[in-house]
């Protein structure tokens, strides 16, 4: 059903877990099947200098999760806001047709994050 | 690796002497039972004594009652929709519940939609149990049909058929009942329930697949489905599928005999394997009713965790089950029998399901529960629902 990559990814996540002080933060819901995920964003002279996430949902929503964070990872707020639903897809070697929007909350989660991290600034600027 | 087979609600592994009793039918009996010649009466000797085991297994009063059919779900179309249609002068309200298989469910729908029928769908309560008294309620003038479950295939819980077939008889309501996951794991006796019709299917309990039947009392009129020759009496057309009928009959022979014993067995290793989960385990919901229950169904919500991680986890340590998750349905909703219970989205989403046959052995639920609670742990840390609790 899944390739490997997204078995890779969902056995080994990277950058799971939980940030102490996140710059940017959000959370994400899936209304088509009620997954939830969470990102948590470190960023030094506008780049992603660390990135952490929690997902409640499938198989392949821990894999997409998993894959943004390392996308995202060390790039620019800029590149990182580029990264789209598909690219993560394309990353894993695709994903089942009904699993496709699954990815959706991956790439939502991580612009939220940084829409965070912006109004954030905004404020004390 | 280690391959434990947990998934029996969805199917079973073929009995090798029901492979062995089918593959003369292949070979050298191969004959169409409706044929004059010698090859042709072999075979129909064989289809008969499966009928006649079917028979036994169930406790019908005569093989003729018993109508082959492609499977569990063409058992219960033929029932609902075959009933509904030649009765439909005497009424056109159908009673059945909410927890019921598709195959039930989606057929009164049908009816419902296309047919002019009205339908009422019975409520359960939390153990996933419909009430005699609310079913005796919802009866009306124009009420023709009943059609409860036996064992519910998700949540393992058994239905107070007996009750509610009495309710039935005594309203002038024809009762059919869906036993395809009763049939071969426990004791099935349609004269003692008094049900008028019954559906079975036999790669539930190590027959092959692809074959069921449905019990028909004598007396009850069914519009056939499957038009196109005078096989079972006129009531489904269509040449006999020989070596299945002879595997449905070697499998009902085998559960006869084998009944009260293995269904002591399968039930001892239920019991062991939900205290293990729920002495290993914390903020598990356990579904389903304590004792009116399956034989082989265990059944748990784990909080704050998906059912298809879950699946994908346990596959990799060989652990075959299923789950209730939206995101395992195809359809992307949870379970509609675990939500009628009462549960939440959320929690309905993290529902396991583990089902055991005689197949099973003690040391393979010992692995599970070696297992289980590690695998639930590492979901854990990873969902956002956790620590926020
Ligand atoms: S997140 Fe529910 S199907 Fe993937």
């Amino acid at each position: 059903m899944y390739s490997e990559r997204v078995m890779d990814h969902f056995t080994n996540p990277r950058n799971m877990g939980d940030m102490e002080d996140p710059d940017g933060r959000s959370q994400v819901g899936n209304p088509t099947c009620g997954d939830i995920m969470e990102i948590a964003i470190k960023v030094e002279d506008n780049r992603i200098s660390d990135i952490r996430f929690k997902t409640f949902g499938c198989g392949a929503a821990v894999a997409t999760s998993s894959m943004v964070t390392e996308m995202a990872k060390n790039k620019t707020l800029e590149e990182a806001e580029k990264l789209t639903n598909q690219a993560v897809a394309e990353a894993l070697d695709g994903l089942p047709p009904v699993k496709m929007h699954c990815s959706n909350l991956a790439a939502e989660a991580l612009q939220k994050a940084i829409d965070d991290y912006r109004a954030k600034q905004n404020r004390e600027g | 690796m280690k391959k434990v087979y947990m998934d029996n609600g969805a199917t079973t592994r073929t009995h090798p002497e029901v492979l062995q009793a089918m593959e003369p039918f292949f070979l050298e009996n191969y004959g169409n039972p409706s044929s004059v010649h010698g090859f042709g009466q072999e075979a129909l000797k064989g289809t008969e004594k499966a009928r006649d085991e079917v028979k036994k297994l169930i406790n019908a009063a005569d093989p003729q009652e018993i109508i082959f059919t492609g499977g569990g779900t063409e058992a219960d179309n033929l029932a609902i929709t075959g009933y509904a249609m030649a009765n439909r002068e005497r009424g056109r309200h159908l009673i059945t519940s909410v927890v019921e298989h598709h195959a039930v469910l989606h057929t009164c729908e049908y009816l419902e939609k296309e047919m002019g029928f009205s339908v009422t769908y019975l409520p359960v309560d939390k153990y996933g149990m419909v009430s005699a008294a609310d079913f005796r309620e919802a009866i009306r003038e124009d009420t023709i049909l009943a059609t409860i479950m036996s064992g519910n295939n998700e949540i393992g819980t058994l239905q107070p058929i007996k009750e509610l077939a009495r309710v039935a008889r005594e309203q002038g309501v024809t009762f059919h009942t869906d036993a395809v996951q009763s049939v071969g794991s426990m004791p099935v006796d349609v004269q003692d329930w008094g049900v008028d019709m019954l559906s079975l299917s036999g790669h539930k309990f190590h027959g092959p697949k692809g074959v069921g039947a449905l019990y028909v009392r004598r007396g009850i009129k069914l519009h056939p489905h499957i038009h196109g020759g005078a096989q079972e009496k006129k009531r489904r057309g269509g040449t006999h599928n020989t070596p299945g009928i002879i595997g449905l009959g070697k499998a009902c022979e085998l559960a006869r005999k084998n009944l009260p014993e293995k269904e002591k067995e399968v039930s001892a290793l239920r019991d062991k394997l939900i205290k293990g989960i729920q002495d290993n385990i914390d903020e598990v919901v356990f579904n389903g009713h304590p004792e009116q229950r399956l034989p082989g169904n265990v059944n748990f919500c784990f909080r704050y965790i998906e059912g298809e991680s879950l699946l994908l986890s346990l596959d990799l340590e060989g652990i075959a089950g299923s789950s209730g998750s939206a995101c395992t349905s195809g359809s992307l909703d949870p379970s509609h029998v675990l939500l009628a219970t009462g549960l939440s989205h959320e929690v309905a989403h993290g529902s396991l399901r583990l089902t055991l046959s005689i197949f099973n052995e003690e040391e393979e639920i010992d692995y599970v529960i070696e297992k289980l609670p590690g695998i639930v742990e590492k979901l854990r840390q990873m969902s956002p629902l956790y620590q926020k609790s």
